[in-house]
């Protein structure tokens, strides 16, 4: 080996070796911020006529006609009985006295789009849900089913609320709640189940599509509508109950509501939403 | 010939019984347990199939009838889906990043 070849021999190993470093790192570094533009950038390049806001009515904002029956249907709302419930829930009084309004900031009212937040104590995420629930045992009260009525009459109040304000998900600077983030990802994107879909399957590569009767929803802004209505189940639903449906769409067996890996992924799906209004209630065919 | 006859005969009374031997309680648990472990390495990957567990049940409720040959039939399908679950579990650990956003 002459000198001349013994010099670009080292200098493409050097390249090579600091070329690849970087490279490795950023395939594997967690970066919400860069993420949620990422995200935000597919679905608005894929559906370039909706404006961002669109996409927290779901089906609705991708189809005129369905978007037609959508502005016929916010006339008289089949969420509506759950809205008139989900008040009167939250102004009762429990046994000792104390309501809902104790547990929350601002008195529960207006704050639907800073949850699910990152518990610092804890080290977990903390969902609206869980939050309520938690509310109600604190306070000598046995907790709802996450995936039943009174649950779903709840939040759908404490949405409604604060529509119209913008998804506001924060990530502390504590490595447990990029962790939590990325598991949120990582649930997100892996498939499961025997159909072998993941979230994404249905969510980010066929929104608008078909399947079977129903149009696909855009993850984007998918969580800003919750609770729904849906005519499918001919009633309300949770995100508890939208995420175990969902694995059992694919056969796969839901996890118990709630688990750490719903919240992280509630969690994930909500901070990639930051900035587009919360809409919830919605309904949903 | 006479003599070739015979083991002839006898060699296929012998195969056709094996063949058609049925199944016994035993063999089902066999299979069972294998099924049950197999489901319960997929739980702990927190990825367990309906599939599974409705050919579980399916084994269970043949085996309830004395119906051993159709139970472990059910509890061998159970387990290649218990399995395929784990397979299906284990390759995402790292394919899941190739249907990212970036």
């Amino acid at each position: 080996m002459n000198l001349r070849s013994a010099i670009h021999f080292a200098s493409a190993a050097l390249a090579l070796a600091f070329g690849a470093v970087p490279f490795a790192v950023a395939s594997d570094t967690i970066d919400p911020v860069a993420d949620a533009k990422a995200f935000q950038n597919f679905f608005t390049q894929k559906f370039p006529k909706l404006k961002p806001e669109d996409f927290v009515n779901g089906p609705y904002s991708l189809n005129e006609d369905m978007h037609r029956q959508w502005e016929e249907k916010e006339q008289f709302p089949p969420y509506e009985f759950a809205l008139d419930l989900g008040k009167e829930l939250f102004a009762k009084p429990f046994k000792n006295g104390k309501t809902y309004a104790d547990c929350f900031p601002n008195g529960g009212i207006g704050i639907r789009q800073n949850y699910p937040y990152f518990d610092e104590k804890e080290g977990k995420v903390i969902t609206l849900e869980l939050a309520l629930n938690r509310c109600r045992e604190a306070n000598g009260e046995a907790p709802f089913s996450y995936v039943k009525d009174e649950m779903a009459a709840l939040t759908a109040y404490m949405a409604f609320t604060s529509r119209g304000k913008p998804f506001d998900i924060k990530i502390p600077n504590d490595p447990r709640a990029l962790e939590a983030y990325q598991n949120g990802k990582r649930y997100f994107y892996t498939r499961r189940g025997q159909l072998n879909f993941s979230c994404a399957s249905c969510h980010v590569q066929n929104p608008g599509e078909r399947i079977r009767a129903e149009i696909l929803a855009p993850a984007l802004g998918i969580l800003n509508g919750m609770p729904i209505y849906r005519s499918e189940w001919s009633g309300m639903g949770t995100t508890s109950r939208r995420f175990t449906t969902c694995n059992s769409q694919i056969r796969g067996v839901p996890l118990e509501p709630q688990a750490d890996e719903y919240r992280d992924l509630e969690y994930y799906l909500s901070y990639v939403s930051n900035g587009l209004p919360i809409s919830g209630p919605g309904a949903r065919p | 010939m006479k003599i070739a006859l015979s083991l002839a005969s006898i060699l296929l009374i012998a195969a056709a019984t094996s063949a058609g031997a049925a199944s016994t309680e035993a063999d089902f648990k066999t299979a069972y347990a294998a099924a049950e472990a197999a489901n319960k390495q997929a739980g702990a990957l927190r990825n367990q199939w309906t599939a599974t567990a409705q050919a579980l049940a399916d084994a269970k409720k043949a085996a309830d009838k004395g119906d051993f040959d159709t139970a472990i039939a059910s509890a061998k399908e159970a387990e290649a889906l218990a399995r395929a679950s784990t397979y299906q579990a284990t390759s995402e650990k790292e394919a899941w990043k190739a249907l990212e956003i970036h």
